[in-house]
């Protein structure tokens, strides 16, 4: 019997994602005696930081580290709470009306619920580099997920290039799986890191500062960090050979290389919010789009809200006070009456909150990635999809399209598989530069579902009855 | 800037279409665009080119129209991407195949030959990708299939360089007579003309209401699926008999799917709302008919939104409550392979008052008129 029939037609609230905001909604809600789902596309409760958390074959606890493990509380909370759990299954849309369609096991399935809370967390931004899409060259997260869920490091000569506090993570832990790397190229930027100052005395007091510093260091003592990378390229022929880059004083370099691991931040995955037609805004900080939310993550569609990262990157302890909030809206909107108790405590949530996003803007700024690794030229590849180049794109305006949506008419840029997933930010930073307008006024792709594919199969068994067949084919 | 002679409220394909023939003339447009132009139906609907299955009164237009796709080229510089593989309507029973038969007949003695009745051989030469049940079909073999944004964007650019202008972002809030002349305001100022030509698609309502002559359009959102790339299987573009279909392979191994079923517009706001509860049906559609496609990946859905009239038929000529302006909407999800020669028969009945295409069906008064 498939998963899927476990599905029931409707619920209170949905809760999509099982990082750490979609789990302590989803343990909240169900605490206060609401009907709640949690439908997360992997096999097992974490989301991307604590992934596979409850089953990952790195045994040794000092690998992962101690920020890892703390997740196994969120997971023992929600298991022994009466959410429903939907392991293995992707939500592939969201109606204003509420009605999610999702799939696990090769069958699909729509259900309605009276609240959505969207917390599908992060996704690591484009680094489109020369080389970018040669075998070899992955991104830090695509190697975090491999060590967290089947315990596989890369052999072989190992750099890790870009910038953000995941690289220096990733580097950490494959150091103490005994993972040889043999440089970090560092590409944050000098500017970057200048108008980052003045938002370092808050930083000093964010519990990032301290875990922080001593995450590089113990990295610098163990290997190499060359500093101001830029010019930065992979090459090879069909496969990844050598990295080449260079520093300050303009030489050329090049280090041979079996796998370069490529990171420069997180940005929120917009794309289910995007397509139910949340209203998003252009963050001139994070250089990214993000949905514009109130304090308990609601957003401008009625019953849909967001937390975590996906509301805006603000790291995993936030996500999890942001997870509580969006609850504390459903449990008021849908049990008004619930008693005090019950409900989670919003004043001690807004306390750990500030106390965690103090000094995110030092964050934000000194790893904002410099223009050159976000806005590539030539041919540079842009959509892997259908291997579009930048220079492709940069022809489009001169054709007359403004953006996003007249350019993939076009090219088909972002109409591939991942929806623009890989592509969207880089199309419309390069659509503005060309055009000479903010990125604000360039747009983004727009995103209709389904957001993830699924078979023709799955849709042509969805309708469960001849009365609902009959409900859908009108006039 | 000298004022236009023609002021064209929507830049879809029907307006650009309108403005390029004007232009063609020597007569001087100006389009104006809420959106962007091709925001619309124009620029998101299946593309297909097709007089098959046509209503008898859209017949000869079609006709017309198909004889200036196939010389798309010289009329816009620009191949629109339109290939003329043909258009395939299958029967899936015995019961259909009489229809189709009937269809052809009714056809023929209008005196038209495009649509030709074939059996299933033929149909598995044509199509050998057709689920076996298939017994027969209607095919037009000179019909095909264009890429509608690219086409719409090749109208206006060959418009605008013969003189016509288009100013998008701006939206036609009101329009006055004086002194025998239109004034049409709009959210970013005011403009005059001698003419109006009213191609707002599913907002040509409010065009016709401020004219004083109210149609009853009603706005809908025709949904499309694509899949992600297969081995190329299909030539023609597929519809079925029974049942709304329209199926067609891209170059690139996409498969476009479509038919029928609609999702729900928000015509304020373009926002569109998907059913895929219909969609679904469409899919199980696809399942019976193309066995292959069952595993095929469904990347992406979206919907147009567009002007349906009651009768499925478009509104086409002159306004019947004002003096020099004109319509041309309502084309009720199967307006693309037309926009060619609407656009004509607007410009010729602008610069003559006259067309010798058959364009009384499409009188609005036939909504207007007391009954
Ligand atoms: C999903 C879908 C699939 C389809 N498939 C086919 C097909 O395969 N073959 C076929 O022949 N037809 C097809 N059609 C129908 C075809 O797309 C339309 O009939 C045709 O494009 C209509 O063109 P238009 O110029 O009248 O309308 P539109 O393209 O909608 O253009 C009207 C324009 O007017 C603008 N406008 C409206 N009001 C104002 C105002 N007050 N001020 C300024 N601007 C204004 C709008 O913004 C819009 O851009 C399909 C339609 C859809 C939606």
């Amino acid at each position: 019997m498939s998963a899927v029939n476990e599905v029931r037609d409707s619920y209170d609230v949905a809760v999509v994602g099982a990082g750490p905001a979609g789990l302590t909604a989803a343990t909240a809600c169900a605490a206060a005696g609401l009907a709640t789902v949690l439908f997360d596309e992997q096999p097992a409760p974490g989301g991307q930081i604590y992934r596979a958390i409850t089953q990952t074959p790195v045994q040794r606890a000092s690998i992962l580290g101690n920020d890892y493990w703390y997740g196994a509380r969120l997971v023992r909370d929600f298991q022994a709470s009466r959410a429903q759990y939907v392991p293995g299954a992707t939500v592939w849309s969201l109606s204003r009306e509420r009605e999610i369609g999702v799939s696990t096991g090769g069958a699909a399935r729509l259900t309605q619920a009276k609240r959505v809370i969207i917390a599908t967390g992060a996704l690591e931004r484009p680094f489109p580099i020369p080389g970018w899409t040669l075998p070899g060259v992955m991104t830090a997260g695509a190697g975090q997920i491999l060590l967290k869920s089947g315990a596989m490091v890369p052999q072989g000569r190992t750099l890790l290039a870009g910038c953000g506090p995941l690289l220096w993570l990733l580097a950490w832990q494959y150091l103490n799986a005994g993972v040889k790397i043999d440089a970090i190229l560092d590409t944050t930027a000098r500017a970057s890191r200048s108008a980052a100052w003045p938002h370092a005395p808050a930083f000093l007091f964010s519990p990032y500062f301290r875990k922080g510093l001593r995450l590089m260091l113990s990295v610098r003592r163990r290997t190499k960090v060359i500093a101001g990378v830029t010019g930065l390229r992979a090459e090879g022929n069909s496969r990844l050979q050598q990295v080449a880059y260079r520093t300050a004083d303009g030489a050329e370099i090049r280090l041979p290389a079996d796998t370069l691991l490529l990171h420069q931040g997180v940005v929120p995955n917009v794309n289910l919010a995007m397509s139910v037609g949340i209203e998003h805004r252009w963050d001139d900080d994070q250089l990214c789009w993000v949905p514009v939310v109130d304090g308990y993550g609601g957003t401008s569609v009625d019953g849909v809200a967001i937390a975590g990262d996906g509301a805006g990157i603000a790291g995993a302890w936030a996500a999890e006070e942001r997870g509580k909030l969006a609850a504390l809206a459903a449990i008021r909107a849908l049990k008004p009456d619930t008693r005090q108790d019950i409900l989670p405590d919003e004043a001690n949530i807004r306390l750990a909150l500030a106390k965690v996003e103090r000094g995110r803007l030092f964050l934000d700024r000194y790893y904002q990635p410099a223009a050159s690794f976000r806005i590539p030229r030539g041919d540079t590849i842009v959509c892997r999809c259908e291997e579009v180049t930048a220079q492709q794109i940069i022809d489009t305006v001169a054709l007359g399209c403004t953006g996003p949506n007249q350019m993939k008419s076009f090219l088909r840029c972002g109409m591939g598989p991942c929806q623009g997933r890989l592509c969207g930010l880089t199309v419309t930073e390069l659509m503005a530069q060309t055009r000479g307008v903010p990125p604000a006024e360039i747009g983004h792709y727009r995103l209709r579902p389904p957001v993830k594919p699924i078979t023709l199969g799955e849709l042509a068994a969805l309708p469960k009855d001849e009365a609902a067949i009959k409900a859908v084919v009108r006039g | 800037m000298a004022a236009p002679d023609v002021i064209v409220i929507g830049g879809g394909l029907h307006g650009c279409s309108t403005a390029l023939h004007l232009a063609r003339r020597g007569i001087a447009a100006l389009v104006i665009e809420k959106d962007h132009v091709g925001r619309h139906a124009s620029g998101v609907n299946a593309g297909g080119v097709r007089r098959l299955g046509r209503h008898p009164a859209e017949i000869p237009l079609s006709v017309a129209s198909m004889e200036l796709w196939h010389a798309i080229r010289d009329l816009v510089d620009d191949d629109c991407g339109f290939q003329s593989h043909g258009q395939v309507k299958a029967a899936e029973d015995e019961a259909e195949y009489e229809l189709l038969r009937r269809r052809v007949e009714e056809v023929r003695a209008l005196g038209f030959t495009h649509e030709e009745l074939v059996g299933r051989d033929e149909l598995r030469a044509l199509v050998p990708a057709i689920a076996d049940h298939c017994v027969g079909a209607i095919v037009c073999r000179q019909d095909g299939a264009a890429l509608p944004y690219r086409t719409t964007l090749a109208f206006r650019r060959k418009a605008e360089s013969l003189g016509a202008r288009f100013l998008e972002g701006t939206r036609v809030t009101g329009l006055r007579r004086q002194a025998a002349r239109w004034q049409v305001e709009t959210d970013r100022g005011a403009h005059e003309a001698l003419h109006i030509v009213n191609a707002a698609g599913a907002w040509a309502g409010a065009v016709a209401a401020q004219l004083g002559e109210p149609v009853p359009l009603e706005i809908i959102a025709p949904m499309l699926m694509i899949s992600a790339p297969l081995p190329a299987f299909l030539k023609p573009v597929v519809g079925a008999t029974g049942r709304p279909l329209s199926f067609k392979q891209f170059a690139n191994g996409t498969v476009l799917i479509g038919g029928g079923h609609r999702g729900r517009p928000d015509p304020a706001t373009n926002w569109t709302d998907l059913d895929f509860a219909g969609l679904a049906l469409s899919a199980r559609t696809v399942w019976d008919l193309f066995p292959p496609m069952r595993d095929a990946q469904i990347v992406r859905a979206w919907a147009g939104i567009e002007a349906r009239m009651p009768d499925d038929i478009p509104v086409i000529g002159p306004s019947r409550t004002s003096e020099n302006a004109w319509h041309a909407f309502g084309f009720s999800a199967h307006g693309f392979q037309l926009g060619p020669i609407v656009g004509a028969i607007i410009a010729e009945l602008i610069a003559t008052g006259h067309t010798n295409l058959p364009i009384a069906p499409f009188d609005i008064a036939r909504f207007t008129r007391p009954a």
